[in-house]
């Protein structure tokens, strides 16, 4: 196998589809979270008000950033009792057609943080443990709410960038009402309905049994599996319905829904950044951020194909096609991998634990970063807010002004908080992982030997404290240990990047804003730009360059040098 | 007196072998943990310093086979590093103190006449509490802060404000404010005293430059924040190392417990903080202020300078910062039907008694134009009629003599003499009306001279704008600094100045509170705005902007609203502190993005120092020795030239910390594209070499 022109066009049409769509979506966005006219809101604009009043929210009414997080804890909290009370109670729940049984405690534990926290982390198979109720109306409903959730965080720190002096950051009800009602649900409809023509399955019936060709009986397990793909994708959850994901072809079935399913996946993320120059009234920020994470993504896209296409004489055959789909090839699975590690997806197409150590180490720098690349719906773009107030009071001060970003000053409790969102999953993944690579509880999972095994471990963490919810594989994590420092990773990945940028948005809403002048650190041209990669580098590098160069770097290597794991 | 003498008084270079001397003593001392606990990173640092002593302590009593001589060598260097960075702080700190000492010998030496009971009795400076009433006579040095209540006297300043013509201090409103540690030249003045003991003008100039009282500024503060949360970062970084290691030794069938003991994991620990922007954060600090005393500018708080680099509009009083003093004769003009000559003549004869600025500049005018030679007064049997608030006129009364005409000749601004000359039933012309229009469109101010009720024409009195003053406030533009010109002409004269001058705006024919509404307003829109003044009713103003500073002669109620006082009383110094503003941060920024870019460089010495051996499955190197790109040595060399590195690059640092970054007014980007260059391409750069050389070095001189 070569690396063709098709590979080629393939890339290059994947890019293409994302620059044309972010700013349609973006635009989009920018409407519905502004209250302005748009396409939806005669469809659904009815509903909308008709949840305000069922629920007696005054959607005019304005929260403070204590109170907003608290309702945000609070419809979290709420999507977490119930998750995990329909695990636990599924023998007694309606369409179990399996008859499955109550999910054990610490995994039921485990996949209801996953899914509140839009990690989809799946230390279970689907099919075999999960209830077409318990996937429908618990995780499928997570899905969209913890997506939901991520990108109304965006929204208050838009709004404590363009307000002044004041506490008021929006209604968290509002905003999430909004956001699932206008674009979640009619994006996921959409999609939906395409993959189903495409014929990924959707049904409510029970698995079938057939005979093959050989003349044995298999089962084959179907459901209601492209209502949850187009949202698992749409809104960076990526907790497949089965447990291949989309691998499996009643998830993924052709070209097209490949295609369409890698798309979704950076599509909201995209579109936020657009959304977010519309909303505070600059493209030019904007274009800055995306540029960055575009830079970042086609540069780890590139070293993954690299490391991907190259013959390594470690393999008997390269490119090795082991654990991927041949239905998809080389090209597609690294794009999608790319593609899903940056975003906190955490879908696959293929298997990392079968890539070369240098696409394994790509997979792992993406989530390292925070998730900035583009990012989970909306903790991306907040992820990288963290690191651009990072970056401003770096660099800021070298302009000879104490550092401010679009106006508003950067201080101590400012500086506190993105540091405490960038360090606090930093620290969890490294914690975590040491705990893993010396314990019994931790090793005893692994079933890979040498710098592997530890790469998997590493990548088990990091997958959690990023959001991401991928798995190297090869690491069996139905475990308690396993299930419960998962679930804390997941846990700190999540809110600790949260409530410090809420906590932000209420200061940065409480300050006047200083008008720029040409004494002003300019954040809207290229250098920034450069500024602001070298810092998300150099950063995530210095934290985690020890535990990196154990893993796939020894890795790399070792394969090198003839020796493969 | 030019800024390089200044500079030199009572100061003396960085590196004063006493002022070294003493920094080295207080290095030690500064090891104290309850004073270092304030830095964070050192703090670290020491603790890690700590650790690694026991270990060697224990090693060498127990007798265990371990490389004592490697962890002593990096047990020392450990110890280094916090000395230098001590070091540091204490140099900036020296600088200032030995001025502080000169002051403080100086005022408590000095002894009072106090008035008691009418009395005058002797008591020390240091004794005097506030509203004591002292006696001061020439060659006495006043004792302390306060107020002239009788008297007037020539008072040299110069040991506060290095400039020595003497001033007058007198009571009264205006110049009644005398400064403990000031000398009276001559005369008597009795003074009441203002300032508690120990809080005198001076006691505030010696806490400020030994930078005893000082306290952390929010950007500081901020900072301190975040590179502690690098510490920990770096903390739990290395913390975790030995986890993963054992795994990767596991793994790979070996032990690695020569590779994992506490000294070396504190060399990776060390090396990794941000110690060299830790160690000198305080001595940019100090010295930052120290800029602001070498120009002679007192800032009350570090605030206050870091506020400097913030300001974006400056409000500028146009007399004296914008133009020159006083105004000067440019050009006669005529009257129609008037010979040039009888006016400039007019002009000079109504000018001879005039000693102001302008009025001899007419004189001299008069001279250099027409060779109309200057009489003296009393060549003149004349009248001479000075200049009075209410006819607002000045002139002369000349009789006549030897069958000449008397004549009365009067000079004034155009106002005046209109009502003059239509007093007297004649008519005022209507092209001398257009003249005074046109005069005052260019900026200058008209006189208009009449001799007998005939108009004769119009003197021009150009404000001088400063040489180099219109560079500066462009400069200043591309700095993205507003400038605003105050002053009392009407509209016309100040917006002509206003163009001349290069100023973006101008508030004309202002009143003392027009000066604190356009601040508020300024304040308003979010800007940070700078002021100078020096009247009581620049006061409110003072206090209002966010940088104000006080002129030293100024009244005491500008002194204590503003939050800096220029010594030299020097309008233009607003500028100045802002550049210095900037410099401070600007020298905070490039050397924590120094040290943070510096840490690159370190993984690659350490990292495959400690991993070199992992898998190398038989052979005596693992694949991890490939990160070796600096080929250093050997794996105890690497360790020891990073941590060596790591000590020295502080004290190479000092001179630049003390120093600041070079300044250029351009533009934000601009700064921005050379400090990225310089210090963050060059904090990537330079260890790389910096390392491997003091490797070569270890490895000639086998100190492993």
């Amino acid at each position: 196998m070569k690396f063709r022109t098709l590979d080629v066009v393939q890339i290059g049409l994947y890019l293409v589809a994302l620059v044309l769509l972010t700013p349609l979506v973006g635009g989009f966005m920018a409407n519905v979270f502004s209250g302005e006219k748009h396409l939806m809101k005669p469809i659904f604009g009815k509903l909308e008000n008709r949840v305000y009043k069922v629920c007696r929210i005054d959607p005019s009414g304005e929260m403070n950033w204590k109170e907003y997080t608290l309702a945000l804890l609070a419809f979290n909290l709420v999507g977490f009792i119930l998750v995990f009370i329909f695990q636990e109670m599924q023998r007694y729940l309606p369409i179990n057609p399996r008859h499955l049984p109550a999910v054990s405690w610490d995994l039921a534990f485990n996949t209801a943080v996953s899914f509140v926290t839009n990690t989809n982390w799946q230390s279970y198979a689907g099919e075999t443990t999960m209830s077409y109720f318990v996937q429908m109306l618990g995780l499928t409903v997570q899905n969209f709410l913890s997506a939901a959730t991520g990108i109304v965080v965006v929204l208050p720190f838009i709004r404590g960038i363009v307000r002044k002096k004041t506490d008021a950051i929006g209604n968290f009800w509002v905003d999430v009402t909004r956001t699932t009602l206008y674009i979640l649900v009619p994006l996921s409809v959409f999609l939906a309905m395409v993959l189903v023509g495409e014929g990924t399955v959707q049904t409510l019936s029970n698995y079938r049994n057939v005979q093959t060709l050989g003349g044995q009986e298999q089962v084959i397990p179907v459901g209601p599996a492209a209502s949850q793909i187009a949202i698992k994708q749409l809104g960076s959850n990526g907790g497949g319905f089965f447990n291949m994901n989309s691998t499996h072809p009643f998830e993924n079935p052709t070209p097209l829904t490949d295609f369409l399913e890698m798309l979704s996946i950076l599509l909201i993320g995209s579109g936020l950044v657009y959304t977010y120059g519309k909303m505070i009234g600059s493209m030019r920020q904007a274009f800055v951020i995306w540029s960055v994470m575009m830079a970042m993504f086609i540069g780890m896209l590139s070293v993954s194909l690299y490391s991907e296409w190259k013959f390594h004489p470690a393999y008997v055959s390269t490119p090795t096609m082991e654990g991927k789909e041949t239905r998809f090839g080389i090209t597609n699975s690294v794009i999608w991998e790319v593609a899903t590690t940056s975003a906190s997806n955490g879908s696959v197409n293929a298997m990392h634990d079968s890539m070369t150590p240098l696409s394994g180490l790509v997979a792992l720098v993406n989530m390292m970063t925070g998730e900035v690349i583009f990012g989970g719906v909306g903790a991306g773009l907040y992820g990288m807010f963290h690191f651009i107030l990072l970056t401003v009071f770096i660099a800021g001060l070298m302009v000879g002004r104490t550092p401010e970003y679009l106006g508003k000053k950067i201080e101590t409790y400012e500086v506190k908080m993105a540091v405490i969102g960038v360090v606090a999953p930093s620290a969890a993944i490294l914690i975590l992982t040491a705990i893993g690579s010396v314990t019994h509880a931790g090793l005893s999972a692994i079933n890979n030997s040498g710098p592997h095994g530890f790469s998997e471990i590493l990548y088990a963490f990091t997958s959690a404290a990023a959001n991401n919810g991928s798995a190297f594989a090869g690491l069996n994590t139905n475990t308690v240990f396993y299930n419960l420092t998962q679930a804390a990773g997941m846990l700190i990945g999540r809110y600790a990047v949260i409530i410090p940028i809420l906590a932000i948005s209420g200061s940065l809403a409480r300050k006047k804003s200083i008008p720029p002048s040409p004494g002003t650190f300019p954040t809207d041209t290229p250098l920034f730009g450069f500024l602001l990669v070298g810092v998300i580098i150099i950063i995530s590098a210095l934290t985690f360059f020890p535990a990196l160069a154990l893993g796939p770097v020894v890795e790399h290597f070792l394969m090198l040098a003839g020796k493969t794991f | 007196m030019s800024s390089e003498g200044k500079s030199n008084r009572g100061l003396t270079s960085a590196f004063d072998k006493k002022i070294v001397l003493q920094a080295l003593a207080d290095s030690f001392k500064k090891l104290d943990p309850r004073t270092l606990v304030r830095n964070p990173v050192m703090f670290v640092v020491e603790v890690v310093a700590v650790v690694a002593t026991c270990v060697v302590l224990l090693s060498v009593v127990s007798r265990q086979p371990s490389p004592v001589a490697f962890d002593l060598q990096i047990t020392l260097w450990l110890w280094v590093t916090v000395l230098f960075a001590n070091f540091a702080e204490a140099i900036a700190e020296g600088r200032g103190k030995a001025q502080a000492d000169a002051l403080r010998r100086a005022r408590s030496e000095t002894i009072a006449r106090k008035i008691e009971n009418g009395k005058e009795i002797e008591v020390g400076a240091t004794e005097l509490l506030k509203g004591d009433i002292v006696v001061c006579e020439g060659g006495d040095v006043i004792p302390a802060d306060g107020l002239v209540i009788e008297g007037i006297a020539s008072v040299d300043e110069s040991a506060i404000t290095g400039e020595s013509a003497p001033v007058i201090r007198e009571s009264g409103e205006e110049r009644n404010a005398v400064t403990g540690g000031t000398k009276v030249l001559s005369d008597r003045i009795v003074i009441r005293i203002i300032a508690e003991p120990g809080s005198t003008f001076m006691d505030k100039i010696i806490s400020l430059v030994e930078g005893a009282r000082r306290q952390k500024t929010p950007n500081e503060i901020a900072l301190t924040i975040l590179l502690s949360a690098l510490t920990i970062v770096f903390l739990l970084a290395v913390a975790t190392f030995p986890a993963f290691m054992q795994y990767g030794a596991n793994a790979s069938g070996i032990s690695i417990k020569e590779y994992i003991t506490l000294p070396i994991l504190a060399s990776l620990l060390v090396c990794l903080i941000p110690t060299t922007i830790g160690g000198l954060l305080s001595a940019i600090g100090i010295s930052g202020m120290d800029r602001l005393i070498r120009k002679n500018v007192i800032a009350t708080s570090g605030r206050a300078a870091e506020a400097a680099g913030d300001v974006d509009v400056l409000l500028l009083d146009k007399t004296g910062t914008i133009t020159l003093g006083n105004r000067m004769a440019s050009n006669f003009i005529p009257a129609p039907g008037i010979p040039v000559e009888r006016l400039a003549d007019a002009a000079q004869l109504s000018s001879i008694a005039d000693e102001t600025p302008e009025g001899r500049s007419i004189v001299v005018l008069a001279k250099e134009k027409y060779g109309l030679r200057a009489k003296e007064v009393r060549d003149v049997d004349a009248e001479f009629i000075p200049f009075s608030a209410q006819t607002k006129m000045s002139g002369v009364e000349i009789p006549g003599i030897g069958g000449s005409r008397p004549r009365s000749i009067r000079k004034g601004s155009g106002e005046a003499i209109k009502k003059f000359v239509t007093d007297l039933g004649r008519t005022f012309p209507q092209s001398v009306q257009k003249s005074l229009e046109e005069i005052a469109r260019e900026g200058s101010t008209p006189l208009v001279v009449v001799e007998n009720g005939d108009v004769l024409g119009v003197v021009q009195l150009k404000d001088i704008v400063k040489g180099g003053i219109k560079e500066r406030f462009a400069q200043l533009r591309i700095m993205g600094i507003k400038t605003v010109m105050i002053t009392g002409d009407n509209t016309l004269t100040a917006a002509a100045i206003a163009a001349e001058a290069g100023v973006d705006d101008f508030i004309a024919e202002a009143k003392p509170e027009d000066k604190l509404a356009r601040i508020r307003t300024e304040q308003a829109n979010g800007h940070l705005v700078g002021m100078i003044g020096d009247g009581t009713n620049d006061a409110p103003a003072l206090a209002q902007a966010d940088v104000g500073i006080a002129m030293n002669s100024g009244t005491q109620a500008a002194r204590e609203a503003g939050n800096m006082v220029d010594l030299d009383s020097n309008p233009t110094k607003l500028i100045e502190v802002v550049e210095t503003g900037k410099k401070l941060l600007m020298t905070r920024g490039a050397m924590t993005t120094f040290s943070i870019a510096n840490d690159v460089s370190k993984y690659f010495a350490i990292i495959p120092a400690m991993t070199g051996t992992l898998y190398a499955f038989g052979k005596p190197f693992g694949p991890l020795s490939a990160l070796n790109i600096m080929r250093l040595g050997s794996p105890e060399s690497a360790i020891l030239s990073a941590v060596i590195f790591n000590a020295i690059i502080i004290i190479l640092l000092v001179p630049l910390a003390l120093k600041g970054v070079k300044y250029r007014p351009v533009g934000a980007s601009a700064v921005l594209r050379r400090n990225l260059w310089i210090y963050g391409a060059g904090g990537i750069i330079a260890p790389f070499i910096g390392i491997k050389l003091i490797d070569m070095i270890v490895n000639v001189l086998r100190l492993v």
